[in-house]
């Protein structure tokens, strides 16, 4: 194992993080502030309690999964992309590291900053509504499995991206939508029969449902589902991303 | 080279691009332990192409290199610990400090942090002063001695330069040129490749030329020199001759100039060159000789017959 070089890839990212502190940290928790004055407070006074949760606390959970999966994806997408886009990436190809060390230090990173991120936005939502966490070894597990799977599936895009527009182009049609599809503002009891069927199939419903259960003891799907599916996610994210170093696919001409 | 004393050995290797493009062709090379070894070939020979094959960042379609008897591909950590590439491109982290980037590189390949060593690398590049400032401020010349700070920051022990002076201006060719002289004293071997053939001239100790994705020589610079370099001698006359008069035949003179110049190419390395007795020949004519020059073709003379003369 090339413990020196995990280290440099992760602290290097990690720099980069510090370096643009204003876009990695402040702007998401300017947007979920944003969201607690509108749901939390403008709208979520209106609401019904949800599963016997107040609607602010109710969306707390599934905001910062919103958070998370959108900020893994963009900080590891980005992370891998960049030096392909500037050339560097040459060096990456040429230093005596495998493969998992440089998911090690690519995915561990971007994992490393939205978990950080995560617990940010958490202690910002506490400032706008009252909630406690039920089971805090659990919402610890969700937080870091969830970052590290969709850290590792940014960095598939990355590593598929050949422009810009292509880095985006996934986060915008498949990801932002099965999000809010996902039951971050309501709970998928709320839904017609058909449409909570056709919702089993996103796979962000068990994330976000899991992690509302580690808060509140409640949810639409039993924790050990939830749990299982993501497992299941990561697995198959580790899975192409070993296809990809295997094959040099788009890493190596 | 037999009994695996090569720094890099290159055997067969093909590269086939996907696009179909058939970039080498069973090359075989062994790039000798402690020499400098100069790669030349025009635009689009597969120089890069070949560099890129031995550091890891291009597969090969068939064949194997090995570095210091360890296999590329299969003993890659072992091969690439001790192989440092300056590339082609300049490519930098533009953000990022210096000093950041080239603890960054040791430690990608795996060495515990020195700054000592990280120092003595910046110093030897004239690159000290520039330790905290952020790559996007340097000049072209200063990101392209970071690049091979970067490549020296692990200690390799064979160094690979693909171009690396291209666009560098006279003094600090030459400062390179002390490097990387006191890179082969400390034991390092290096690969570099330039399309000045001067450099060549001056640096290496083998020459290779690739030419269409095929190594069509590899000498000793110095043999290859004698071997296809020619002398000429350049007698100027005070009156232009019509033609070469009959008794100048063996010479095998060439008139120029308007009759004016006599070309007279010879070996430089036999025994006797015939100098004295075309002279005393002249003499005996009664041809008035107001100037005698001497010229040896240089390596870009034979570089360029050795690529043009193929078919
Ligand atoms: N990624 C690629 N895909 C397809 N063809 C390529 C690729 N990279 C290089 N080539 C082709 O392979 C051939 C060899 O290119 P290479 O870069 O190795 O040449 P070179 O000798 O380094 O040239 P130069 O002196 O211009 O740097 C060229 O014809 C080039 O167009
Ligand atoms: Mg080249």
């Amino acid at each position: 194992m090339n413990r020196h070089a995990i280290l440099a890839i992760y602290r290097f990212e990690m720099s980069r993080t510090w370096r643009t502190l204003l876009q990695s940290i402040v702007s998401p928790v300017i947007s979920t502030s944003l969201y607690f004055v509108v749901f939390g407070a403008a709208i979520g006074s209106r609401m019904a309690r949800v599963d016997g949760v107040s609607y602010g606390a109710f969306i707390v959970p599934g905001l910062v999964m919103l958070s998370l999966l959108t900020q893994s994806i963009a900080n590891a997408s980005f992370g891998i992309y960049f030096p392909k886009f500037v050339g560097t990436i040459y060096e990456i190809l040429s230093a005596p590291v495998s493969a998992l060390e440089i998911v090690l230090g690519y995915v561990g990173a971007a994992a490393s900053k939205s978990i950080i991120l995560g617990l940010i936005i958490l202690v910002t939502a506490r400032l706008f509504v009252p909630f406690g966490v039920a089971h805090p070894v659990w919402m610890l597990g969700f937080l870091v499995l969830t970052a590290v799977t969709f850290s590792l599936f940014g960095f598939i895009i990355g590593i598929w991206a050949d422009s810009f527009e292509k880095l985006n182009l996934v986060p915008l049609l498949v990801v932002t939508p099965l999000t809010f599809l996902g039951g971050s503002f309501y709970s998928i009891g709320m839904l017609p029969p058909f449409w909570r069927s056709v919702t089993l199939f996103n796979p962000v419903v068990y994330l976000v449902s899991g992690f509302r259960w580690s808060f509140f003891g409640v949810s639409d799907i039993g924790p050990g589902v939830s749990l299982g599916m993501t497992v299941m996610f990561l697995t198959v994210c580790l899975a192409i991303v070993f296809w990809i170093f295997k094959t040099g696919y788009r890493l190596k001409r | 080279m037999a009994g695996g004393t090569a720094a890099i050995s290159i055997e067969g290797v093909t590269k086939v691009y996907p696009n179909g493009l058939v970039a080498l062709q069973h090359v075989n090379l062994d790039i000798r332990a402690g020499e400098i070894f100069a790669l030349l070939g025009p635009n689009g020979a597969g120089k890069t192409t070949l560099i890129s094959i031995v550091c890891g960042i291009v597969n090969a379609t068939s064949g194997r290199v090995l570095a210091d008897g360890h296999d590329t591909v299969a003993d890659y950590r072992a091969a690439r610990r001790k192989i440092g590439l300056v590339p082609q491109e300049l490519s930098t982290d533009a953000f990022e400090t210096v000093w950041a980037t080239v603890s960054f590189s040791r430690g990608l390949f795996g060495r515990r942090a020195d700054p000592a060593h990280i120092e003595h690398v910046l110093r030897e590049l004239s690159l000290w002063d520039k330790r905290h400032s952020k790559i996007i401020t340097l000049s072209g010349g200063m990101k392209r001695r970071v690049m091979i700070a970067k490549a020296l920051s692990h200690e390799p022990r064979i160094l690979f330069l693909d171009e690396p002076t291209a666009g560098v201006d006279v003094e600090l060719r030459r400062d390179m040129w002390d490097m990387m002289r006191r890179l082969r004293e400390s034991g390092v071997t290096i690969v570099l490749t330039t399309h000045y053939i001067d450099e060549a001239e001056q640096m290496a100790d083998r020459v290779g030329v690739i030419d269409r994705g095929r190594l069509i020589v590899v000498e000793e610079k110095a043999a290859l020199m004698q071997k296809l370099g020619k002398t000429q001698l350049l007698v100027t006359l005070q009156h232009a001759l019509p033609d070469v008069p009959d008794s100048l035949s063996p010479w095998r003179l060439e008139l120029a100039a308007g009759g004016t110049e006599l070309l007279y190419t010879y070996d430089g390395q036999a025994e006797s060159n015939g100098i004295s007795s075309l002279l005393r020949q002249l003499d005996l004519l009664g041809v008035e000789v107001k100037n005698l020059q001497t010229r040896q073709s240089s390596l870009e003379d034979i570089f360029v017959d050795l690529v043009h003369g193929r078919p």
